[in-house]
Protein backbone atom coordinates (compact mmCIF):
# COMPACT_ATOMS: atom_id res chain seq x y z
CA UNK A 1 0.00 0.00 0.00
CA UNK A 2 2.62 2.57 1.04
CA UNK A 3 4.41 1.74 -2.37
CA UNK A 4 1.50 2.08 -4.14
CA UNK A 5 0.78 5.35 -2.41
CA UNK A 6 3.97 6.97 -3.22
CA UNK A 7 3.57 7.03 -7.03
CA UNK A 8 1.86 9.71 -8.82
CA UNK A 9 -0.64 9.52 -11.41
CA UNK A 10 -3.71 6.90 -11.28
CA UNK A 11 -3.36 3.86 -9.14
CA UNK A 12 -5.52 1.11 -8.78
CA UNK A 13 -5.12 -2.12 -6.68
CA UNK A 14 -6.31 -5.18 -7.97
CA UNK A 15 -7.82 -8.06 -6.68
CA UNK A 16 -8.25 -11.43 -8.38
CA UNK A 17 -9.96 -14.32 -6.15
CA UNK A 18 -11.70 -15.97 -8.41
CA UNK A 19 -10.96 -19.60 -9.36
CA UNK A 20 -12.37 -22.11 -12.00
CA UNK A 21 -14.49 -23.30 -8.94
CA UNK A 22 -15.04 -20.58 -6.21
CA UNK A 23 -17.74 -19.22 -8.35
CA UNK A 24 -19.93 -22.55 -8.24
CA UNK A 25 -19.43 -22.85 -4.53
CA UNK A 26 -20.07 -18.82 -4.57
CA UNK A 27 -23.56 -19.82 -5.70
CA UNK A 28 -24.31 -22.70 -3.88
CA UNK A 29 -23.41 -20.58 -0.77
CA UNK A 30 -25.89 -17.73 -2.11
CA UNK A 31 -28.76 -20.33 -2.52
CA UNK A 32 -28.21 -21.04 1.31
CA UNK A 33 -28.04 -17.48 2.29
CA UNK A 34 -29.17 -14.80 -0.37
CA UNK A 35 -27.29 -12.10 1.44
CA UNK A 36 -24.00 -13.95 0.57
CA UNK A 37 -22.12 -15.60 -2.28
CA UNK A 38 -19.54 -13.09 -2.63
CA UNK A 39 -15.60 -14.16 -2.55
CA UNK A 40 -15.15 -15.17 0.95
CA UNK A 41 -11.85 -13.37 0.34
CA UNK A 42 -13.40 -10.25 0.37
CA UNK A 43 -13.31 -10.41 4.46
CA UNK A 44 -9.76 -11.20 4.59
CA UNK A 45 -8.48 -8.51 1.99
CA UNK A 46 -10.42 -5.54 2.05
CA UNK A 47 -10.51 -4.51 5.79
CA UNK A 48 -6.74 -3.63 6.24
CA UNK A 49 -6.68 -1.83 2.69
CA UNK A 50 -9.72 0.08 2.47
CA UNK A 51 -8.93 3.39 4.78
CA UNK A 52 -5.88 4.09 3.03
CA UNK A 53 -7.16 3.51 -0.88
CA UNK A 54 -10.02 6.13 -0.18
CA UNK A 55 -7.60 8.44 1.79
CA UNK A 56 -5.28 7.84 -1.60
CA UNK A 57 -7.21 8.02 -4.31
CA UNK A 58 -6.29 4.19 -5.07
CA UNK A 59 -9.14 2.72 -7.06
CA UNK A 60 -10.40 -0.85 -5.80
CA UNK A 61 -10.73 -3.37 -8.92
CA UNK A 62 -11.68 -7.04 -7.78
CA UNK A 63 -13.87 -9.68 -8.91
CA UNK A 64 -14.75 -10.67 -5.24
CA UNK A 65 -18.40 -10.22 -5.97
CA UNK A 66 -18.61 -13.87 -6.90
CA UNK A 67 -22.05 -14.86 -7.21
CA UNK A 68 -23.59 -11.84 -5.60
CA UNK A 69 -21.91 -8.59 -6.46
CA UNK A 70 -25.05 -5.98 -5.28
CA UNK A 71 -24.04 -8.45 -1.77
CA UNK A 72 -20.43 -8.02 -1.73
CA UNK A 73 -21.10 -4.25 -2.09
CA UNK A 74 -23.37 -3.92 0.84
CA UNK A 75 -20.83 -6.11 2.42
CA UNK A 76 -17.99 -2.93 1.66
CA UNK A 77 -20.34 -0.32 2.39
CA UNK A 78 -20.81 -1.49 5.98
CA UNK A 79 -17.20 -2.50 6.41
CA UNK A 80 -16.64 1.15 5.56
CA UNK A 81 -19.03 2.43 7.80
CA UNK A 82 -17.83 0.15 11.12
CA UNK A 83 -14.43 1.68 10.10
CA UNK A 84 -15.78 5.06 10.33
CA UNK A 85 -14.72 6.11 6.89
CA UNK A 86 -16.94 7.88 4.17
CA UNK A 87 -19.65 5.09 2.29
CA UNK A 88 -17.32 4.69 -0.99
CA UNK A 89 -18.82 5.23 -4.33
CA UNK A 90 -18.91 1.82 -5.44
CA UNK A 91 -19.87 0.43 -8.60
CA UNK A 92 -21.34 -3.29 -9.37
CA UNK A 93 -20.45 -5.26 -12.63
CA UNK A 94 -22.84 -8.02 -13.40
CA UNK A 95 -24.25 -9.82 -16.79
CA UNK A 96 -21.63 -12.73 -16.46
CA UNK A 97 -24.46 -15.50 -15.10
CA UNK A 98 -26.30 -16.95 -17.85
CA UNK A 99 -27.58 -20.26 -15.60
CA UNK A 100 -31.00 -18.79 -16.57
CA UNK A 101 -30.19 -17.39 -20.26
CA UNK A 102 -29.00 -21.07 -21.69
CA UNK A 103 -30.26 -24.61 -21.10
CA UNK A 104 -28.13 -27.14 -20.24
CA UNK A 105 -28.38 -28.55 -23.70
CA UNK A 106 -27.48 -25.40 -24.87
CA UNK A 107 -24.59 -25.50 -23.28
CA UNK A 108 -23.76 -29.06 -24.00
CA UNK A 109 -24.40 -27.75 -27.46
CA UNK A 110 -21.28 -25.08 -26.93
CA UNK A 111 -18.79 -27.08 -24.81
CA UNK A 112 -14.92 -27.04 -25.98
CA UNK A 113 -12.76 -30.24 -25.53
CA UNK A 114 -15.26 -32.19 -24.02
CA UNK A 115 -18.89 -33.79 -23.57
CA UNK A 116 -19.31 -33.90 -19.63
CA UNK A 117 -21.78 -31.67 -20.29
CA UNK A 118 -23.85 -33.87 -22.18
CA UNK A 119 -24.73 -35.87 -19.77
CA UNK A 120 -27.18 -34.63 -18.19
CA UNK A 121 -25.59 -32.80 -15.18
CA UNK A 122 -26.81 -31.21 -12.49
CA UNK A 123 -25.94 -27.33 -13.32
CA UNK A 124 -24.84 -25.29 -10.43
CA UNK A 125 -23.22 -22.19 -12.36
CA UNK A 126 -22.64 -20.63 -16.09
CA UNK A 127 -20.62 -17.53 -15.84
CA UNK A 128 -18.98 -15.69 -18.64
CA UNK A 129 -16.02 -13.92 -18.75
CA UNK A 130 -17.11 -10.65 -19.52
CA UNK A 131 -14.26 -7.85 -20.50
CA UNK A 132 -13.02 -4.92 -19.61
CA UNK A 133 -15.56 -2.90 -20.81
CA UNK A 134 -17.60 -2.58 -17.96
CA UNK A 135 -14.72 -2.02 -15.77
CA UNK A 136 -14.34 1.15 -17.88
CA UNK A 137 -17.64 2.62 -17.40
CA UNK A 138 -17.77 1.90 -13.86
CA UNK A 139 -14.43 3.83 -13.42
CA UNK A 140 -15.84 6.44 -16.03
CA UNK A 141 -18.64 7.18 -13.07
CA UNK A 142 -16.29 7.74 -10.50
CA UNK A 143 -16.53 4.26 -8.71
CA UNK A 144 -13.88 4.12 -6.17
CA UNK A 145 -14.34 0.16 -6.10
CA UNK A 146 -15.42 -1.54 -8.84
CA UNK A 147 -16.92 -5.02 -7.91
CA UNK A 148 -17.58 -7.77 -10.75
CA UNK A 149 -18.31 -11.26 -10.65
CA UNK A 150 -16.68 -13.17 -13.45
CA UNK A 151 -14.33 -11.77 -15.65
CA UNK A 152 -10.76 -12.17 -17.20
CA UNK A 153 -8.52 -11.74 -14.84
CA UNK A 154 -6.73 -9.85 -17.05
CA UNK A 155 -9.44 -7.53 -17.74
CA UNK A 156 -8.81 -6.28 -14.07
CA UNK A 157 -5.81 -4.58 -15.11
CA UNK A 158 -6.88 -3.35 -18.94
CA UNK A 159 -10.40 -2.14 -17.32
CA UNK A 160 -8.17 0.80 -15.54
CA UNK A 161 -5.80 1.02 -18.33
CA UNK A 162 -8.67 1.78 -20.95
CA UNK A 163 -9.89 4.32 -18.35
CA UNK A 164 -6.60 6.06 -17.73
CA UNK A 165 -5.46 6.00 -21.33
CA UNK A 166 -8.54 6.40 -23.05
CA UNK A 167 -7.45 3.64 -25.28
CA UNK A 168 -9.02 3.05 -28.31
CA UNK A 169 -11.31 -0.40 -28.42
CA UNK A 170 -9.08 -1.65 -31.65
CA UNK A 171 -5.89 -0.45 -30.57
CA UNK A 172 -5.08 -3.95 -30.57
CA UNK A 173 -1.27 -3.83 -29.42
CA UNK A 174 -2.19 -1.48 -26.64
CA UNK A 175 -4.87 -3.67 -25.47
CA UNK A 176 -2.51 -6.67 -25.65
CA UNK A 177 -0.39 -5.15 -23.49
CA UNK A 178 -2.96 -4.36 -21.18
CA UNK A 179 -3.95 -8.06 -21.13
CA UNK A 180 -0.55 -9.07 -20.78
CA UNK A 181 -0.02 -6.76 -17.57
CA UNK A 182 -3.21 -8.17 -16.42
CA UNK A 183 -1.89 -11.65 -17.20
CA UNK A 184 1.41 -10.93 -14.86
CA UNK A 185 -0.13 -9.86 -12.34
CA UNK A 186 -3.16 -12.32 -12.01
CA UNK A 187 -1.80 -14.49 -9.57
CA UNK A 188 0.09 -12.00 -7.05
CA UNK A 189 3.74 -13.16 -5.68
CA UNK A 190 3.93 -15.89 -8.66
CA UNK A 191 5.60 -13.08 -11.05
CA UNK A 192 7.84 -11.90 -7.82
CA UNK A 193 9.23 -14.71 -6.74
CA UNK A 194 6.73 -16.94 -5.36
CA UNK A 195 6.59 -20.75 -6.52
CA UNK A 196 9.97 -20.31 -7.99
CA UNK A 197 12.42 -21.13 -5.27
CA UNK A 198 14.24 -24.07 -5.53
CA UNK A 199 16.84 -23.38 -3.03
CA UNK A 200 20.40 -24.11 -4.43
CA UNK A 201 19.17 -23.78 -7.85
CA UNK A 202 16.37 -20.80 -7.38
CA UNK A 203 17.14 -19.02 -4.22
CA UNK A 204 14.35 -16.42 -3.80
CA UNK A 205 15.24 -13.88 -0.69
CA UNK A 206 12.66 -13.22 2.08
CA UNK A 207 10.18 -15.93 0.55
CA UNK A 208 8.30 -15.50 3.73
CA UNK A 209 7.59 -11.82 3.50
CA UNK A 210 7.45 -11.85 -0.47
CA UNK A 211 5.88 -8.58 -1.71
CA UNK A 212 2.98 -8.60 -4.03
CA UNK A 213 3.71 -7.22 -7.84
CA UNK A 214 3.73 -3.71 -9.18
CA UNK A 215 2.97 -2.90 -13.06
CA UNK A 216 3.88 0.46 -14.19
CA UNK A 217 2.47 1.14 -17.12
CA UNK A 218 2.81 3.99 -19.36
CA UNK A 219 0.64 5.58 -22.35
CA UNK A 220 1.78 3.21 -24.71
CA UNK A 221 1.86 -0.09 -23.16
CA UNK A 222 5.25 -0.04 -21.60
CA UNK A 223 5.40 -2.68 -18.82
CA UNK A 224 8.02 -2.19 -15.66
CA UNK A 225 7.47 -5.11 -13.45
CA UNK A 226 8.50 -4.19 -9.94
CA UNK A 227 7.72 -5.21 -6.11
CA UNK A 228 7.59 -2.93 -2.96
CA UNK A 229 11.59 -1.84 -1.80
CA UNK A 230 11.80 -3.92 1.57
CA UNK A 231 9.81 -6.78 0.76
CA UNK A 232 10.95 -10.16 -0.09
CA UNK A 233 10.91 -11.84 -2.92
CA UNK A 234 12.80 -11.33 -6.56
CA UNK A 235 12.00 -9.99 -9.82
CA UNK A 236 13.79 -10.54 -12.76
CA UNK A 237 13.49 -12.23 -16.02
CA UNK A 238 13.61 -15.82 -15.09
CA UNK A 239 10.52 -15.22 -12.50
CA UNK A 240 8.71 -12.65 -14.82
CA UNK A 241 9.03 -15.77 -18.07
CA UNK A 242 7.60 -18.22 -15.58
CA UNK A 243 4.33 -16.38 -15.07
CA UNK A 244 4.28 -14.92 -18.83
CA UNK A 245 3.79 -18.26 -19.75
CA UNK A 246 1.72 -19.40 -16.85
CA UNK A 247 -1.42 -21.15 -18.59
CA UNK A 248 -0.78 -20.49 -22.05
CA UNK A 249 -1.04 -22.84 -25.01
CA UNK A 250 -0.56 -21.53 -28.10
CA UNK A 251 1.58 -18.18 -27.37
CA UNK A 252 0.57 -16.23 -30.70
CA UNK A 253 -2.98 -16.35 -29.50
CA UNK A 254 -3.94 -16.35 -26.06
CA UNK A 255 -7.53 -15.67 -26.01
CA UNK A 256 -9.78 -12.81 -23.82
CA UNK A 257 -12.51 -11.33 -24.14
CA UNK A 258 -10.86 -7.41 -25.58
CA UNK A 259 -8.37 -9.06 -28.03
CA UNK A 260 -6.39 -12.21 -28.96
CA UNK A 261 -2.76 -11.60 -27.05
CA UNK A 262 0.35 -12.59 -29.04
CA UNK A 263 3.71 -13.15 -27.06
CA UNK A 264 5.74 -14.27 -29.56
CA UNK A 265 7.43 -10.64 -29.65
CA UNK A 266 7.71 -10.20 -26.44
CA UNK A 267 11.24 -9.24 -25.06
CA UNK A 268 12.23 -8.96 -21.11
CA UNK A 269 15.21 -7.06 -19.81
CA UNK A 270 16.22 -6.42 -16.22
CA UNK A 271 16.83 -2.65 -15.75
CA UNK A 272 17.62 -2.24 -11.97
CA UNK A 273 17.01 -4.28 -9.30
CA UNK A 274 13.73 -5.95 -8.74
CA UNK A 275 12.58 -4.13 -12.26
CA UNK A 276 11.84 -6.01 -15.45
CA UNK A 277 10.68 -4.35 -18.65
CA UNK A 278 8.56 -6.11 -20.38
CA UNK A 279 7.31 -4.90 -24.74
CA UNK A 280 6.42 -6.26 -27.67
CA UNK A 281 2.37 -7.70 -27.41
CA UNK A 282 1.02 -7.43 -30.05
CA UNK A 283 -2.79 -7.57 -30.55
CA UNK A 284 -5.22 -9.10 -32.75
CA UNK A 285 -9.03 -8.33 -33.44
CA UNK A 286 -11.13 -9.66 -30.12
CA UNK A 287 -12.47 -13.34 -30.70
CA UNK A 288 -15.86 -13.50 -31.50
CA UNK A 289 -16.81 -16.06 -28.58
CA UNK A 290 -16.42 -15.70 -24.85
CA UNK A 291 -15.25 -18.45 -22.63
CA UNK A 292 -17.36 -19.29 -20.26
CA UNK A 293 -17.47 -21.71 -17.20
CA UNK A 294 -19.87 -24.28 -16.24
CA UNK A 295 -20.06 -25.58 -12.97
CA UNK A 296 -22.58 -29.19 -12.38
CA UNK A 297 -22.12 -31.29 -9.35
CA UNK A 298 -19.89 -34.30 -9.44
CA UNK A 299 -20.43 -36.47 -6.29
CA UNK A 300 -18.29 -37.34 -3.22
CA UNK A 301 -14.83 -37.60 -3.17
CA UNK A 302 -13.47 -39.93 -0.43
CA UNK A 303 -10.16 -40.44 0.45
CA UNK A 304 -8.46 -42.16 3.86
CA UNK A 305 -4.91 -42.35 4.82
CA UNK A 306 -2.98 -44.62 6.94
CA UNK A 307 0.42 -44.98 8.10
CA UNK A 308 3.00 -47.70 8.12
CA UNK A 309 6.94 -46.58 9.59
CA UNK A 310 10.04 -48.87 10.36
CA UNK A 311 11.46 -52.00 9.43
CA UNK A 312 9.42 -53.76 6.63
CA UNK A 313 7.54 -50.35 6.44
CA UNK A 314 6.62 -50.86 2.51
CA UNK A 315 5.50 -54.32 2.89
CA UNK A 316 3.45 -53.71 5.53
CA UNK A 317 2.00 -50.79 3.33
CA UNK A 318 1.73 -52.96 0.27
CA UNK A 319 -0.27 -55.63 2.15
CA UNK A 320 -2.56 -53.09 3.44
CA UNK A 321 -3.33 -52.22 0.04
CA UNK A 322 -4.26 -55.70 -0.92
CA UNK A 323 -6.15 -56.46 1.76
CA UNK A 324 -8.50 -53.18 1.25
CA UNK A 325 -8.67 -53.79 -2.65
CA UNK A 326 -9.39 -57.54 -2.11
CA UNK A 327 -12.49 -56.39 0.76
CA UNK A 328 -13.86 -54.24 -1.35
CA UNK A 329 -14.05 -56.03 -4.58
CA UNK A 330 -16.61 -58.07 -2.72
CA UNK A 331 -18.44 -55.51 -0.86
CA UNK A 332 -18.54 -52.97 -3.86
CA UNK A 333 -17.48 -54.26 -6.92
CA UNK A 334 -17.88 -51.21 -9.03
CA UNK A 335 -16.26 -48.48 -7.21
CA UNK A 336 -12.67 -47.78 -9.06
CA UNK A 337 -9.96 -46.88 -6.13
CA UNK A 338 -7.04 -45.19 -6.36
CA UNK A 339 -3.85 -46.14 -3.69
CA UNK A 340 -1.08 -43.56 -3.80
CA UNK A 341 2.04 -44.13 -1.27
CA UNK A 342 2.67 -41.06 -0.27
CA UNK A 343 6.80 -40.87 -0.16
CA UNK A 344 7.05 -43.89 -2.51
CA UNK A 345 5.03 -42.84 -4.98
CA UNK A 346 2.17 -40.54 -5.47
CA UNK A 347 1.89 -37.17 -7.27
CA UNK A 348 4.33 -38.38 -10.24
CA UNK A 349 2.91 -41.98 -10.36
CA UNK A 350 0.69 -42.12 -13.43
CA UNK A 351 -2.61 -44.33 -13.68
CA UNK A 352 -4.30 -45.93 -11.18
CA UNK A 353 -3.10 -49.45 -11.93
CA UNK A 354 -1.79 -51.14 -8.01
CA UNK A 355 1.99 -49.94 -7.87
CA UNK A 356 3.86 -52.35 -6.12
CA UNK A 357 5.71 -50.62 -2.68
CA UNK A 358 7.61 -53.37 -1.76
CA UNK A 359 10.68 -52.10 -3.74
CA UNK A 360 10.68 -48.55 -2.09
CA UNK A 361 13.64 -48.09 0.59
CA UNK A 362 10.90 -45.85 2.29
CA UNK A 363 10.67 -46.59 6.63
CA UNK A 364 7.72 -43.93 6.63
CA UNK A 365 5.10 -44.60 4.56
CA UNK A 366 1.39 -42.57 4.59
CA UNK A 367 -1.43 -44.74 2.32
CA UNK A 368 -3.67 -42.96 0.38
CA UNK A 369 -6.87 -44.73 -0.51
CA UNK A 370 -9.05 -42.37 -2.99
CA UNK A 371 -12.85 -42.74 -4.37
CA UNK A 372 -15.44 -41.02 -6.61
CA UNK A 373 -19.05 -41.51 -6.61
CA UNK A 374 -22.76 -40.19 -6.28
CA UNK A 375 -23.54 -42.86 -4.10
CA UNK A 376 -22.11 -42.02 -0.50
CA UNK A 377 -22.93 -44.98 0.83
CA UNK A 378 -20.01 -46.54 -1.73
CA UNK A 379 -17.60 -44.00 -0.12
CA UNK A 380 -18.29 -44.70 3.56
CA UNK A 381 -17.54 -48.42 2.62
CA UNK A 382 -14.08 -47.39 1.27
CA UNK A 383 -13.56 -44.96 4.19
CA UNK A 384 -14.93 -47.74 6.82
CA UNK A 385 -12.46 -50.35 4.88
CA UNK A 386 -9.35 -48.26 5.96
CA UNK A 387 -10.57 -47.80 9.23
CA UNK A 388 -10.72 -51.47 9.91
CA UNK A 389 -6.74 -51.64 9.07
CA UNK A 390 -6.34 -50.95 12.65
CA UNK A 391 -8.02 -54.03 13.75
CA UNK A 392 -7.72 -56.49 11.06
CA UNK A 393 -5.34 -54.84 8.49
CA UNK A 394 -1.42 -55.55 8.87
CA UNK A 395 0.87 -54.63 11.99
CA UNK A 396 1.80 -51.19 12.94
CA UNK A 397 -1.04 -49.18 10.70
CA UNK A 398 -1.56 -45.94 12.74
CA UNK A 399 -3.22 -42.45 12.29
CA UNK A 400 -6.55 -42.68 9.66
CA UNK A 401 -7.87 -39.69 8.78
CA UNK A 402 -10.96 -39.98 6.60
CA UNK A 403 -12.87 -37.24 4.68
CA UNK A 404 -15.77 -37.04 2.38
CA UNK A 405 -15.96 -33.76 0.14
CA UNK A 406 -18.47 -32.99 -2.30
CA UNK A 407 -17.33 -32.28 -6.04
CA UNK A 408 -17.57 -29.79 -8.24
CA UNK A 409 -16.70 -30.36 -11.38
CA UNK A 410 -16.33 -27.84 -14.62
CA UNK A 411 -16.45 -27.25 -18.48
CA UNK A 412 -15.47 -24.72 -21.02
CA UNK A 413 -17.99 -23.76 -23.51
CA UNK A 414 -17.41 -20.62 -26.10
CA UNK A 415 -20.71 -18.28 -25.90
CA UNK A 416 -22.15 -15.70 -28.54
CA UNK A 417 -21.27 -12.50 -27.54
CA UNK A 418 -25.04 -11.79 -27.28
CA UNK A 419 -25.52 -13.67 -24.71
CA UNK A 420 -23.39 -11.35 -22.52
CA UNK A 421 -24.95 -8.49 -21.10
CA UNK A 422 -22.97 -6.95 -18.96
CA UNK A 423 -24.64 -4.08 -16.78
CA UNK A 424 -23.23 -1.54 -14.05
CA UNK A 425 -24.78 -0.27 -11.69
CA UNK A 426 -23.50 2.26 -8.77
CA UNK A 427 -24.52 1.97 -4.79
CA UNK A 428 -23.32 3.42 -2.30
CA UNK A 429 -24.21 7.50 -3.83
CA UNK A 430 -26.38 8.93 -1.99
CA UNK A 431 -29.30 10.40 -4.91
CA UNK B 1 33.82 -30.55 -23.84
CA UNK B 2 30.56 -32.00 -23.38
CA UNK B 3 28.99 -32.76 -20.31
CA UNK B 4 25.68 -34.43 -19.50
CA UNK B 5 23.39 -32.77 -16.52
CA UNK B 6 20.00 -33.27 -15.78
CA UNK B 7 17.88 -30.48 -17.15
CA UNK B 8 17.12 -29.12 -13.66
CA UNK B 9 20.69 -27.78 -13.94
CA UNK B 10 20.35 -25.29 -16.40
CA UNK B 11 16.39 -24.70 -16.69
CA UNK B 12 13.33 -23.58 -15.03
CA UNK B 13 9.94 -24.89 -15.12
CA UNK B 14 6.38 -24.09 -13.95
CA UNK B 15 2.81 -25.90 -15.22
CA UNK B 16 -0.23 -24.82 -15.82
CA UNK B 17 -3.54 -26.83 -16.02
CA UNK B 18 -6.50 -25.50 -17.85
CA UNK B 19 -9.52 -28.80 -17.53
CA UNK B 20 -7.38 -32.16 -18.86
CA UNK B 21 -4.16 -30.21 -20.61
CA UNK B 22 -1.12 -29.21 -19.13
CA UNK B 23 1.26 -26.44 -20.40
CA UNK B 24 4.41 -26.50 -19.13
CA UNK B 25 6.67 -23.32 -19.62
CA UNK B 26 10.72 -24.44 -19.66
CA UNK B 27 13.21 -21.01 -19.28
CA UNK B 28 17.04 -21.80 -19.57
CA UNK B 29 18.71 -20.43 -16.85
CA UNK B 30 21.42 -18.74 -19.88
CA UNK B 31 20.03 -18.51 -22.97
CA UNK B 32 23.20 -19.51 -24.22
CA UNK B 33 21.62 -23.09 -23.95
CA UNK B 34 18.58 -22.11 -25.85
CA UNK B 35 20.01 -24.20 -28.78
CA UNK B 36 21.04 -27.19 -26.85
CA UNK B 37 17.72 -27.52 -25.18
CA UNK B 38 15.66 -26.88 -28.26
CA UNK B 39 18.02 -29.56 -29.99
CA UNK B 40 17.28 -32.56 -27.53
CA UNK B 41 14.13 -31.47 -25.57
CA UNK B 42 11.29 -32.00 -27.78
CA UNK B 43 7.73 -32.57 -28.32
CA UNK B 44 8.96 -36.63 -28.72
CA UNK B 45 11.20 -36.65 -25.93
CA UNK B 46 8.39 -34.65 -23.22
CA UNK B 47 5.84 -37.45 -24.95
CA UNK B 48 8.41 -40.18 -23.81
CA UNK B 49 8.61 -38.82 -20.05
CA UNK B 50 5.03 -38.23 -19.62
CA UNK B 51 4.35 -42.34 -21.49
CA UNK B 52 2.56 -43.34 -18.73
CA UNK B 53 0.14 -40.74 -18.64
CA UNK B 54 -0.37 -41.53 -22.70
CA UNK B 55 -1.14 -37.95 -23.83
CA UNK B 56 -2.57 -37.87 -27.12
CA UNK B 57 -1.27 -34.78 -28.33
CA UNK B 58 2.08 -32.54 -27.39
CA UNK B 59 3.35 -29.87 -29.06
CA UNK B 60 6.53 -27.79 -28.29
CA UNK B 61 6.31 -23.65 -29.22
CA UNK B 62 9.38 -22.10 -29.19
CA UNK B 63 10.16 -18.58 -27.96
CA UNK B 64 13.69 -17.83 -28.41
CA UNK B 65 13.64 -14.27 -27.25
CA UNK B 66 12.75 -15.55 -23.99
CA UNK B 67 15.27 -18.56 -24.17
CA UNK B 68 12.28 -20.61 -23.41
CA UNK B 69 9.60 -23.13 -24.65
CA UNK B 70 5.72 -24.23 -23.93
CA UNK B 71 4.56 -27.49 -23.88
CA UNK B 72 1.15 -27.91 -24.24
CA UNK B 73 0.30 -31.99 -23.32
CA UNK B 74 -3.68 -32.96 -24.05
CA UNK B 75 -5.17 -35.53 -21.70
CA UNK B 76 -2.34 -35.61 -19.21
CA UNK B 77 -4.47 -34.98 -15.90
CA UNK B 78 -6.22 -37.62 -15.42
CA UNK B 79 -9.06 -35.76 -16.50
CA UNK B 80 -7.90 -32.74 -14.43
CA UNK B 81 -8.38 -30.94 -11.43
CA UNK B 82 -12.35 -31.41 -10.91
CA UNK B 83 -11.94 -35.29 -11.63
CA UNK B 84 -8.88 -36.49 -10.73
CA UNK B 85 -8.92 -39.16 -7.42
CA UNK B 86 -5.20 -38.33 -7.38
CA UNK B 87 -3.54 -35.80 -5.17
CA UNK B 88 -2.19 -33.14 -7.53
CA UNK B 89 -5.17 -32.90 -10.12
CA UNK B 90 -3.32 -29.65 -11.15
CA UNK B 91 -0.42 -31.58 -12.46
CA UNK B 92 1.90 -28.76 -10.28
CA UNK B 93 4.58 -31.17 -9.63
CA UNK B 94 5.01 -32.14 -13.23
CA UNK B 95 7.10 -29.41 -13.96
CA UNK B 96 9.84 -31.36 -12.19
CA UNK B 97 9.55 -34.47 -13.65
CA UNK B 98 10.41 -32.78 -16.97
CA UNK B 99 13.32 -31.30 -15.04
CA UNK B 100 14.53 -34.87 -14.54
CA UNK B 101 15.61 -35.14 -18.03
CA UNK B 102 18.76 -35.70 -18.93
CA UNK B 103 20.58 -33.41 -21.62
CA UNK B 104 24.50 -33.10 -23.08
CA UNK B 105 25.32 -29.31 -22.69
CA UNK B 106 28.60 -27.63 -23.62
CA UNK B 107 30.51 -27.20 -21.14
CA UNK B 108 32.20 -24.14 -21.28
CA UNK B 109 29.10 -22.13 -22.02
CA UNK B 110 29.62 -19.06 -20.10
CA UNK B 111 27.53 -18.44 -16.67
CA UNK B 112 26.00 -15.08 -15.84
CA UNK B 113 26.89 -13.61 -12.55
CA UNK B 114 23.88 -14.29 -10.87
CA UNK B 115 23.65 -17.89 -11.78
CA UNK B 116 26.92 -18.15 -10.46
CA UNK B 117 25.33 -16.60 -7.28
CA UNK B 118 22.78 -19.17 -7.18
CA UNK B 119 25.01 -22.20 -7.68
CA UNK B 120 24.61 -23.65 -4.56
CA UNK B 121 25.80 -27.12 -2.60
CA UNK B 122 23.38 -28.92 -5.18
CA UNK B 123 24.80 -28.14 -8.34
CA UNK B 124 27.36 -30.24 -10.25
CA UNK B 125 29.87 -28.73 -12.64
Amino acid sequence: MDALAAQSGPRFLMFETLAERTLALCQLERRQHPQRGYSPALERLLPPVLARCLSSGIRIVGNFGGANPPAAARRIAEMARSIGLRVPRIAIVEGDDIVTRLSAADLAAREIGGTSLAQRRKIISANIYLGAQPIVQALDQDADIVVTGRVADSALALGPLLHAFRWRADDWNRLAAGTLAGHLLECGAQVTGGYFADPGYKDVPDLADVGYPIAEIDQDGEIVITKPTGTGGVVDRLTVVEQLLYEIHDPSAYLAPDVILDLTDVEIAEIDKDRVRVCGARGKPAPETLKATVCFDSGLLGEAEISYAGPNAPARAQLAADVVRERLRKRVPRLEVRIDAIGVVSVLGAGRSPADFRQAQANDVRLRFAAQSTDAEQIEMLLDEVEALYCAGPAGGAGVRRRITPRVASASCLIERSYAQPRVTMVGVAV
Amino acid sequence: MMRTVRLHEIANARTGDKGNRLNLALVCRNPADYPAVAAQVTAERVAQVFAARKPSRVVRYDLPKLAAFNFVLDDVLEGGVNASIGLDGHGKSLSFLVLDMPVLIAADVPRRARETETMGPGRSS
